[in-house]
């Protein structure tokens, strides 16, 4: 365990070296939360029942989730492998499995400090007070984290080449980072293009994420929380499945 | 008693229907520094895979201490370092990160800063690896080999791509090894190398043996007297000057 903590404090110190994930993980949602407060923090979003403010709260505490997910674990996997710093894990009496566990690990808090920055963010300078329930919200968040994990962990899995890795993280990151309700409220898509988002397993993890938060229930909540827990079996199988360290 | 800590029994493995080791056979001995020598894609590096378990043999078997290294994996890796052809580190990554990060990966490491030392490297622990020049990497990379205590290490074509003084270096440091008896197998394509640092070296040409024993031996058995003309003899290849 003592030599496990050891490679997860050198990985996390790399973390804190890398410039995207610095600007995409930690800088970007506290951005976004203070200039949706300052244009229409108040406004009611929609239907939906909650401010504007309210809503980027929640929505805004998954982007981290988004970028550890879909661009650092990713980036981590294809490029040790590519590297075959894997390989030289192979080669030694630990295995691959404890770079890649602490690499996970890293992605994850790098997350949760992204979720605790917009929650400082907005307690402290915006004077929000979450009025649902505290330790769903945590739940939902954590849920929504490990579906997004295992679909990474799976793109990871299946891209072979740095090449492709770079071409499906362009088409799963950005689309799900602007159209899954994390960056631009869900509330101001038109209906057709709601329904299209949908679609997109991090618009299911953001709304149960918002409905924890705000302590409304719509119906549909039940939905995306089982749908988020068939993808991260199914995920997760399949990427331990495919997994290749070569 | 029998002394052999790397043995290789008739090794076969193709890639597509075309044999790239084909019935390979031989031994290393306990302190012996081993040369597989051979042109670019004549199988040197898939030997090495197959002896480590990284490849599986369609034919033969691989053994380290006795052991197939695929199969007991964690006892045989406590033993053994490896350096591989081309190998990078992380981005952003420290020297002295790196050697922590291969030190916590065995239960008895041996102290890197020593190590580093010893390879006069000692200055750059702050440095990033990035920004080592080709030799201080290829240095870098012997003493990762080396941070668990190993009795074998591995080194794949640790010289290709560096500079004349850069290979002496790490030449000397190589010899140093071997003087403290640790076993090495070296995969190369200088005959100098070869011919300073091998105990015993083996000429494969198109995944087979053609020739193996000392330098002397190898030599004597061709019409040449010196190694790196005996080896284009070997490999059908003499060209005149």
């Amino acid at each position: 365990m003592k030599r496990f903590l050891k490679l997860y404090s050198i990985e996390q110190k790399l973390f804190f070296r890398s410039a995207d994930v610095f600007i995409f993980n930690l800088c970007m949602p506290v951005a976004a939360l203070v200039l949706i407060a300052l244009i229409a923090g108040e406004k009611a979003a929609g239907d939906s029942g909650m401010t504007y403010f309210q809503s980027a709260f929640a929505a805004l505490t998954s982007v981290g989730i988004c970028c550890s997910a879909f661009m650092s674990i990713l980036i981590v996997m294809v490029d040790y492998r590519d590297k075959k710093i894997l390989k030289h894990f192979y080669c030694s009496p630990c295995s691959p499995v404890w770079i890649l566990g602490a690499d996970i690990l890293c992605s994850a808090v790098m997350a949760a400090l992204s979720a605790l920055l917009v929650w400082l963010t907005a307690t402290a300078g915006f004077g929000y007070r979450m009025e649902g329930n505290v330790l769903l919200f945590i739940g939902a968040w954590l849920l929504t984290l490990t579906s997004m994990f295992s679909i990474g962990l799976m793109i990871a899995a299946l891209c072979r080449t740095v090449k492709t890795m770079n071409v499906v993280t362009s088409l799963v990151y950005f689309p799900m980072l602007l159209l899954s309700g994390t960056m631009i409220p869900y509330e101001l898509f038109p209906k057709g293009l709601q329904r299209a988002v949908d679609v997109m397993p991090l618009t299911q993890g953001v709304k149960l994420m918002k409905a924890a938060s705000v302590g409304i229930w719509p119906e549909s909540v039940c939905g995306s929380a089982i749908l988020l827990i068939v993808i991260t079996v199914l995920c997760g199988s399949i990427s331990v499945k495919s997994f290749r360290w070569e | 008693m029998h002394t052999a800590c790397i043995e290789a029994c008739d090794l076969m493995k193709s890639f597509q229907g075309r044999k790239v080791v084909d019935g390979l056979s031989f031994e290393v001995e306990k302190g012996q520094v081993f040369g597989l020598l051979g042109h670019n894609g004549a199988g040197k590096s898939t030997t090495i895979e197959m002896l480590l378990g990284l490849k599986k043999p369609d034919g033969g078997k691989a053994f380290i201490q006795g052991q197939e290294a695929a199969k007991h994996r964690k006892e045989v890796f406590e033993k053994v370092g490896v350096q591989f052809q081309s190998s990078s580190y992380q981005v952003a990554i420290r020297v002295g990160e790196v050697c922590m990060e291969h030190a916590a990966l065995y239960r008895n490491p041996a102290d890197y800063r020593k190590l580093l030392e010893e390879f006069g490297l000692s200055g750059l622990e702050k440095s990033r690896v990035e920004k080592l020049s080709g030799g201080e990497r290829q240095k870098l990379s012997v003493v990762l080999a080396l941070i668990g205590n190993p009795e074998i290490v591995f080194l794949d074509e640790l010289t290709t791509g560096l500079d004349v003084a850069a290979r002496r270096e790490v030449w000397r440091t190589l010899r140093n090894l071997k003087n403290n008896g640790l076993a090495v197998f070296l995969t190369t394509h200088y005959m100098e190398e070869a011919q300073i640092l091998c105990d015993r070296i083996l000429l494969l040409r198109n995944g087979r043996k053609i020739a193996e024993g000392t330098v002397e031996e190898v030599v004597q058995s061709s019409p040449y007297d010196n190694l790196e003309e005996a080896y284009l003899w070997y490999m059908g290849e003499e060209v005149e000057l």
